[in-house]
């Protein structure tokens, strides 16, 4: 028996093919958009794991450090430190702003890391693609390879110059920014300190109110403008837990004892992809619908144009008597093959195009297999209305005109 | 229908779709999530290791001379600008005397009025004493009563009484009069030590409290660098090391030195250890005071033991280990660390062999069931 879809796509197969391959950049793009979502979901997702914390301990009643901004003392760590249950604790500051090299600046999230054992000192880059982690306490960088930056470049944040010593990858905030990670004492001074400008104006206004400037107190003025030059304040504290407590009860009983707010890594993950990310990633999900729609109709018509095509040749096998279910199948058989054509070079340039794009596109299986069951279907829908038209077509057809 | 064309057509239709699965079959196993992880390995050495502390501090002076007055008073006269060299003794300010002088003269005359009153009471007491003689003699012949006698007597006394009085008022308006030179000499602000001015704060005419300083100065000499080490990296720090030292001014220029001190007190906000590193050879000019710098302190080498560069150290779940190479198959060694440079290197004190192959960089976290794909560099990575 010979297959009549197989002859029938061999005798246009040119046609045939680049109608895949069209259908295929279509359904790329559809699967590079559910990247994008994934990719988004995954942001949030390596901005925890990397961070390595089982608890985040914030200012009270904020959302922070990464939804909301949050400020608490830098000696906190160490009453947190003496509670049972606590293996690590350490401060971390989180602050997303342009940072400098030569001409060009980068938008990257600048994390300030507390120096500590190697390894296990929570916020730390978890792995490095190049360089070393940082040994100083100061003027060092470790940037996301995302940032362009290479070894030994120097960056500027506010006033002061840091060497970049090591680079990693997908260290990102939950926007997609590249991280750079430097000493703590520098970020919170880049997180706190003025400009200079700032600070002279600040000078002059201290020195101009008379409650500070007293004529007969005359050491006040220097306490009180050093007093406003100091900074000793992160944006939370990263705790890592002992082995057989359960994350829930430590949480609870620092919320308790040192009236802080606290976050387990399913709650924080709920604050980041329900909270942060949720407005654009329903706006993805939405593009995301409309694209499927879309190219379901684009599937759909492009199915019925080619059966339209061939109209006069189906209604002349009606005429040698061929039975409907063979045309059906034909019909069927070859809108299942355009739907793996397209499937195939859609997958494949989605997954060639993802690295170009300037945030992270995630391609995860499953939804590649969802995506493949859905083409299917679609085009098994698409050729149902094509076969309609093919079994209603008149043999006379054939014929005539 | 020619067959050699259907056949043509058959085989580029073949080719095609076999190239598109083969592409295909390529780009699920090479990407996501059953990629393999490229990662580079290095083998473990055995080196001797130079710890370092790195710190960071200012310049500063050891001694600092604020010169102002001891009470309250107006200033007269500066003789210096900032950046005077001064020699010792001589004078830097003056304060307004106001009154001072009139003071003093008015002292002096209270002197010479005491020294009259002096040699009044001198010649009150000479005569006194004459008469007294002279009635004891006439008394001793019966010329004269005993009262009168008696009388003559008392008035030599009180005479006497008188002169040592008048002494004892000459003293006092002596030690009033240096009293009051004192205070005056006090007005002049004198330069304690040679050195140079570093602050003039205050212009003539404006009034100061008690112990204001007016202006102050430096022992250039005496320059030296505060500086502030994270405690945690502190092990080893001992006076008497060898220190680099670099100024934000002069970035490229080294400067050797030493820890001359490391403050028994340290910070306990800051979490820091302050030390104290002297110049072996001052830096010309000299830098200015408060100027940033930069201070690496190299410790005692230690002998050769197995190496690893920190970006080796992984953790997995709350153990710190490496990935090592076991069989050609992941396996995750927990280590013990020992000490570190500032290059990222870091000693092995238990748990890794000499030989020993590891993951240093990795494209991503790895876990025991990751796939791997050996590397010489992390694409990407290299300019």
């Amino acid at each position: 028996m010979i297959s009549l879809a197989g002859r029938d796509i061999l005798h246009t197969w040119g046609k045939f093919v680049f109608t895949g391959v069209g259908l295929g950049l279509l359904i790329g793009v559809t699967l590079v958009m559910a990247g994008v979502y994934r990719g988004m979901v995954d942001d949030a997702k390596v901005l925890l794991d990397n961070s390595g914390a089982d608890l985040w301990v914030v200012q009270k009643d904020t959302l922070g450090p990464y939804a909301e901004s949050s400020s608490i003392n830098d000696d906190l760590y160490r009453s947190i430190l003496s509670l049972p249950g606590v293996h690590h604790a350490a401060n971390i500051t989180y602050l997303t702003m342009q940072v400098h090299k030569d001409e060009q600046d980068v938008r990257t999230m600048v994390v300030g890391v507390t120096a500590g054992n190697l390894g296990m000192t929570p916020g730390w880059p978890t792995y490095l693609v190049a360089g070393r982690q940082l040994t100083r306490g100061h003027y060092e960088a470790v940037a996301d390879i995302a940032t362009g930056f290479k070894l030994g470049d120097v960056l500027k944040i506010r006033r002061n110059h840091y060497t970049v010593v090591g680079l990693t990858k997908r260290m990102v905030s939950s926007s997609g920014d590249p991280m750079v990670f430097i000493p703590l004492k520098d970020a919170q001074e880049a997180q706190f300190l003025k400009d200079n400008d700032a600070i002279w104006q600040g000078r002059y206004r201290t020195e101009a109110n008379p409650a500070f400037n007293r004529p007969n107190v005359p050491d006040l003025l220097d306490a009180i403008i050093a007093s406003q030059s100091t900074n000793s304040y992160v944006n939370a504290v990263l705790v890592t837990l002992k082995e057989g407590y359960s994350a829930a009860d430590v949480a609870q009983s620092i919320q308790r004892w040192k009236r802080l707010t606290v976050y387990t890594r399913a709650q924080m993950e709920g604050i980041l992809v329900g909270k942060l990310i949720a407005t654009s990633a329903k706006q993805i999900g939405m593009f995301l619908v409309i694209l499927a729609i879309v190219s379901a109709a684009i599937v759909a018509f492009i199915i019925y144009t080619l059966t339209m095509d061939k109209i006069r040749e189906i209604a002349v096998l009606k005429l040698i008597g061929t039975r409907n279910r063979t045309i059906a199948s034909m019909i069927m058989q070859q809108a299942v093959a355009l739907g793996v054509i397209g499937f195939v070079v859609g997958k494949i340039t989605a997954t060639f195009s993802a690295p170009f794009f300037p945030k992270y596109v995630l391609l995860v299986p499953q939804d590649t297999i969802v995506g493949f069951i859905c083409v299917i279907l679609i085009c098994i829908i698409a050729s149902l209305v094509a076969i309609r038209m093919a079994i209603k077509v008149d043999p006379a057809e054939a014929i005539g005109g | 229908m020619n067959p050699t064309s259907l056949k043509g057509r058959t085989l580029t239709l073949l080719a095609v779709i076999i190239s598109l699965l083969v592409l295909f079959i390529y780009v699920a196993l090479r990407s996501g999530p059953l990629a393999p992880v490229a990662v580079t390995l290095t083998t473990i050495e055995s080196k001797p290791l130079t710890p370092s502390i790195f710190g960071i501090g200012t310049v500063a002076s050891r001694f600092t001379y604020k010169l102002g007055p001891i009470i309250t008073g107006r200033v007269l006269r500066i003789y210096v600008n900032v950046g005077d060299p001064v020699k010792a003794g001589r004078v830097l300010a003056e304060m307004d005397p106001v009154d001072l002088d009139a003071r003093i003269l008015s002292q002096q005359a209270t002197l010479k009025r005491a020294d009259a009153t002096l040699k009044e009471a001198k010649i009150r007491q000479t005569y006194a004493r004459t008469q007294m003689q002279r009635y004891e003699a006439l008394f001793d012949v019966h010329s004269t009563s005993e009262e009168i006698a008696t009388t003559k007597r008392q008035d030599f006394l009180i005479a006497d009484t008188s002169l040592a009085a008048a002494h004892e008022d000459v003293a006092r308006a002596h030690t009033d009069l240096d009293a009051l030179l004192a205070q005056r000499n006090s007005l002049r602000l004198i330069a304690p030590v040679d050195g140079i001015v570093t602050l003039r704060d205050i212009d003539p005419g404006t009034t100061v409290v008690a112990g204001q300083s007016v202006v102050e100065m430096i022992d250039p000499k005496s320059i030296w660098i505060n500086v502030r080490f994270d405690q945690i990296a502190t092990q080893g720090l001992t006076q008497g090391l060898l220190a680099q030292i670099v100024l934000r001014s002069q970035k490229d220029h080294l400067f050797q030195g030493h820890v001359v001190r490391l403050e028994p007190k340290a910070d306990s906000v800051t979490e820091e250890l302050l030390a104290k590193i002297t110049f072996d050879a001052l830096p010309k000019p000299l830098p200015p005071l408060g100027e940033l710098a930069e201070v690496t302190v190299d410790l005692p080498p230690l002998p050769a033991r197995p190496i690893l560069p920190n970006a080796a150290v992984r953790k997995n779940g709350q153990t710190v280990g490496v990935w090592e190479i076991i069989n050609e198959k992941l396996h995750f060694t927990p280590i013990k660390l020992g000490s570190s440079d500032l290059n990222g290197s870091v000693q092995v004190l238990e748990g890794l062999n000499e030989g020993s192959r590891i993951v240093v960089y990795s494209e991503k976290a790895l876990s025991s069931k990751s796939r791997i794909r050996i590397v010489d560099k992390i694409a990407g990575t290299v300019k």
